[in-house]
């Protein structure tokens, strides 16, 4: 009975901080974000019951087209940091040794060592008109004008590629480390040349890791704020800047709220239909890495 | 109405990135980068030892966030512009009440205390006092752009790829009194105004292909014109007397149609919980030795008699490169927003940014 | 090219070195068509990088591979028409068993009628006719070794490489799979090369057996060969359980030496394979235990031959293949084979016994060979 009562302690003691976490960082404000989303503005200090928010949105093409390239652009990094970090990965978990591993880990880790704001600024020296390429380029004789790299949609699209690559690399990895040797060996042995081990084993086993780091990354990179606004130019909206818009410079929490929603609501749709084009779980992906 | 509250609440505690405990002996500043010096700050708890000041750096938008979200607490001094307290609190009640009789109004800047006061009472109270003003307006390097004049220079072709502006109010504003209109006029009339604010939007569109790129804050600015990859922008005074001293060439151009001025003030958050210390400070620093410490970290002038005199002399030579008297004369204050127009101007400002120009 | 074609797979000189460490060390084997070979080794002797060599996984630093006569040392594995069974199976958990068995003949692009009715077939013969959709996880241990076999038959190869594939099994699983392997043996007809370290294994199933000790090959031969005339120490010792002694000769008669161990025991014995050993040489003797006769001291007269006394220490007890610990005068400890009945007859610990053995089956090699 003691024993018992002692075990169901402890077990309340273990999941308390989970619980808390869930409840008071997770749930509770997005209740409030609900509530916020669902009142519509009348007049100053008058608000009423409704869905005006959300309605404002599908009038309004800009803020579609905005969420759309959002999430455009972000399967984009998405699929480069798979194209860039798959091989990265094979070849920390199956090429390296085990000393240099450790190492290359590190490096994958060095983007995570400095804020998100001290990495764009690094970009921004790196690829403005005056900056270090461009006067290298110049230096070097191959262009005869400064060249702006910077302020362009393919920059933001380098500059999100590096800050999440990380996020792919590691999922791959874990499952790639999980993978006989042996299954490559005896897919060559069987009679496959490189391309058809990769496509009809490689890749099919490290499919878990390979939907985790997608998601991971798909969803890092459509929440990103400062690396699309720091390296972005004119053109380039991003729907988290449109949701910073609605709340600081336009003070329409309401509205910012129900974007904040239908952000949420989007890539969520986007990760679903890539576990049933995949065929995969959420559990047997993101919950296993 | 209890679950608003609480969600404001929750929404505070998720945005706020330096929360307070409220102390007595604490005075909680809320106020922009440079407006409260460490050397200050360290004269100030040299005189008054049993208070401690801690200083959160924001912007205009970001403190009437800030205040929105906790109905006016977690601060007990905030230093918005004048431009956003009255409309910021009929809409969300943030601020409360000053007891001018508590400050030395008698060392401020008659005309602007005036001004401040005129835009501030509601219900036949003041909220607001002055303390430093500046202008936003044009920045020109002279020896490559040597014909900005106007807001609508930005756009001129011969600079295409070679300006630069920041996607906020003030651009709509200047634009629109770059085309005759007088919007702070027409606040009274908001179809009027959505009206301005719609060729605003056309002009400003078409004038894309010419902006090399928004900036975002001053150091990005600067950045971009002391590399010359920009060399004409809209700007703050203080960013363009900055970089005169580095390069006497960048010059501050207060537009043909008048700089938009601005004063930013002292408020009392509604639940500010260390008024006294409140006003301390703000007689502390009207005094002309901490006023000189003050300019030569804001960028601003200070709204007491007298003000310019007590710029730093690089900044004193800045200013008087770039302004005339006729300049001077010609300043717009910035009008009280009246509730509404942030959505209307938000709205035109993401029609800008969101097109795709051609 | 007609005249090798009698040998599936031919060694020759093949060496491998690791920088420093000589892995395979001029290994030259010729393996008849359809017959079971396997090399037997402890682990770190050099087999599994032979294997390696032979699938193609390793370049061989020097010597040539042959398959069917053909040499295949810049054919990339993928081409050798050689098949590997690995030690943990590899088979592909993404897949079901079709899946897996089809793999092999998708590769080779082979049709899809033909790869339904191959399949069908091989599954078959392996009579494991309805696994087809299952996934490999729900397959028991023997069905798994099953699958990862029939997936490397169905491709007809030349050779079948065979990697320790029983180790991860339990004992009694083990024990049927070895008749179960000969019997898929002789079904397929195809050259099986078995990689082991138990010594059971090779012996059981294999129709020779090379015996690799420091990347060399220490003796090729049929079981019963390595068994009874083992050419070298190592393989006396490794290849099946025996008494070892080391000691010195005294005498050489041929084909007999007379040595003494270094305990003080005197016995005769056999010259090993081409030994030739002198007087004062250091020497290796072994003698096995089933050749050790184990009897109560009554009295009777000593037979010729080996001998000597002591007492049962203690009885180790395994049916058929009972043993007795023999503690000699000296403190030595030998096993002997006895028969254990159960009944008043048998020997009891602590009990006098006389050991004998002929001096045909004690063998004697140079000290230098088993320390080599």
């Amino acid at each position: 009975m003691r024993q018992s009562d002692f075990r169901r302690l402890s077990l309340i003691l273990l999941f308390a901080p989970f619980a808390l976490w869930i409840l008071l960082l997770i749930v509770l404000p997005h209740i409030g974000m609900g509530v916020l989303a669902l009142r519509e503005k009348v007049a100053p200090r008058v608000y009423e019951f409704g869905f005006g928010n959300f309605l404002e949105f599908m009038h309004e093409p800009i803020y579609w087209n905005t969420l759309i390239r959002t999430g455009s652009m972000s399967l984009l990094v998405t699929a480069l940091a798979l194209l860039i970090g798959f091989p990265i990965a094979y070849y920390i978990a199956k090429i390296a040794g085990p000393r240099s591993r450790g190492a290359l880990f590190l490096v994958c880790l060095i983007p995570l060592w400095v804020s998100d704001l001290i990495r764009a600024f690094g970009w921004i020296l790196l690829l403005r008109e005056t900056g270090v390429i461009s006067s290298a380029l110049q230096a070097a004789g191959l262009i005869d004008a400064p060249v702006e790299l910077l302020y362009n949609d393919a920059t933001v699209v380098i500059g999100l590629v590096y800050t999440v690559i990380l996020f792919m690399i590691v999922p791959l990895v874990s499952t790639l480390d999980g993978m006989d040797n042996a299954m490559i060996e005896a897919g060559y042995n069987l009679g496959g040349n490189g391309f058809t081990v990769l496509r009809r084993i490689i890749i099919p086993y490290a499919m878990p890791g390979i939907v985790a780091g997608c998601i991971i990354v798909f969803m890092l990179t459509a929440g990103s704020y400062l690396t699309p606004i720091l390296l972005g130019g004119k053109y380039s909206s991003w729907f988290t800047e449109t949701i910073y818009q609605q709340f600081i410079t336009r003070y329409n929490w309401e509205g910012g709220a129900a974007f904040g929603f239908l952000l949420l609501a989007f890539t969520s749709a986007v990760v679903w239909i890539g576990l049933k084009l995949s065929r995969q779980t959420l559990a047997g992906t993101v919950a296993k890495s | 109405m209890k679950i608003g509250k609480l969600s404001a609440a929750l929404l505070a505690a998720t945005m706020l990135t330096a929360t307070s405990t409220a102390q007595a002996e604490t005075l909680r500043l809320l106020t922009w980068g440079g407006y409260a010096p460490e050397e200050v700050i360290q004269k100030f708890e040299e005189k008054y030892p049993d208070i401690d000041v801690a200083v959160t750096l924001s912007n205009n938008e970001e403190m009437i966030a800030k205040l929105r979200a906790t109905g006016g607490a977690g601060f007990d001094l905030a230093q918005p512009s004048h431009d956003r307290i009255y409309a910021a609190h009929l809409e969300y009640s943030i601020y409360k009440p000053m007891d001018l009789s508590k400050i030395d109004t008698s060392v401020m800047e008659p005309k602007l205390l005036d001004g401040v006061k005129a835009n501030t009472t509601i219900d036949g109270q003041v909220y607001a006092v002055p303390h430093q003003w500046g202008t936003s307006g044009l920045m020109a390097d002279k020896s490559k752009a040597p014909e900005i004049k106007s807001w609508g220079d930005l756009c001129d072709p011969q600079y295409k790829g070679k300006t630069s502006m920041r996607l906020r109010r003030t651009i709509l504003l200047g634009t629109a009194f770059a085309m005759g209109e007088d919007p702070f006029a027409a606040y009274a009339d908001l179809g009027k105004y959505q009206a301005i604010l719609d060729k605003v939007v056309d002009k400003l569109i078409a004038c894309k292909e010419n902006v090399k790129a928004y900036w975002q804050g001053g150091d990005d600015l600067a950045a971009l014109m002391l590399s010359g990859e920009v060399v004409a922008s809209e700007t703050w005074d203080s960013t363009a007397y900055k970089l005169y001293s580095q390069n006497p060439n960048i010059v501050f151009v207060p537009p043909a149609t008048g700089a938009l001025a601005w004063i930013d003030t002292f408020v009392l958050p509604r639940k500010g919980e260390a008024d006294e210390a409140a006003y301390k400070w703000i007689n502390f620093v009207l005094q002309p030795e901490i006023v000189k410490i003050m300019s030569a970290s804001t960028g601003g002038t200070a709204a007491v008699k007298g003000g310019k005199d007590l710029l730093p002399d690089d900044k004193k030579a800045a200013v008087n490169a770039a302004f005339t008297d006729a300049d001077m004369a010609n300043l717009k204050f910035f009008a009280n927003i009246p509730p509404g127009v942030e959505d209307m101007e938000g709205k035109a400002l993401e029609k800008i940014k969101a097109a795709t120009g051609g | 090219m007609t005249a090798s074609s009698e040998f599936d797979l031919e060694c020759e000189a093949v060496s491998k070195s690791f920088g420093p460490v000589r892995a395979v060390d001029e290994v030259s084997v010729k393996i008849p068509s359809g017959s079971f070979f396997s090399i037997l080794g402890p682990s770190g002797c050099g087999k599994t990088t032979l294997m390696r060599m032979i699938a193609g996984f390793e370049d061989p630093s020097s010597g040539d591979i042959r398959i069917k006569g053909r040499s295949v040392v810049d054919v990339p594995p993928n081409k050798r028409n050689v098949k590997m069974v690995f030690q943990h199976l590899a088979l592909f958990p993404m897949m079901n068993v079709y899946e897996n068995i089809a793999y092999g003949l998708r590769c080779n692009g082979v049709g899809k009628a033909e790869i339904g009715r191959r399949v069908t077939d091989v599954l078959e013969r392996i009579a494991l006719p309805d696994v087809g959709e299952r996934q490999i996880h729900q397959l028991s241990g023997g069905q798994k070794q099953r699958i990862a076999i029939a997936r490397c038959m169905v491709l007809d190869p030349d050779v079948l490489l065979l990697d320790e594939p029983l180790g991860a099994l339990d004992l009694k699983l083990r024990e049927a799979m070895k008749i179960e392997l000969k019997l898929l043996q002789h079904q397929f007809n195809t050259t099986f090369v078995y990689i082991t370290h138990d010594q059971s294994e090779a012996l059981v199933m294999s129709d020779r057996v090379a015996v690799m000790n420091n990347g060399r090959f220490e003796q090729i031969g049929t079981p019963q060969e390595l068994y009874h005339r083992p050419a070298s120490a190592f393989v006396a010792g490794f290849v099946g359980d025996a008494n070892r002694w080391s000691g010195r000769v005294v005498e050489v008669s041929n084909p007999h030496a007379r040595i003494e161990t270094s305990a003080g025991l005197s016995a005769l014995c056999a010259l090993g394979n081409g030994q030739k050993l002198r007087p004062g040489d250091r020497v290796e003797v072994f003698v096995r235990p089933e050749f050790i006769r184990a009897e109560r001291l009554n009295g009777a007269p000593t037979p010729d031959g080996n001998g000597l006394t002591g007492t049962v220490d203690s009885l180790l007890f395994n049916g058929a293949n009972s043993r007795v610990l023999v503690r000699s005068k000296n403190a030595e400890l030998i096993e002997a084979d006895v028969t254990l009945t159960g009944g008043a007859d048998d020997l009891k610990p602590g009990e006098a016994v006389r050991l004998s053995w002929s001096p045909e089956q004690a063998k004697c090699f140079a000290a230098e060979a088993a320390t080599a």
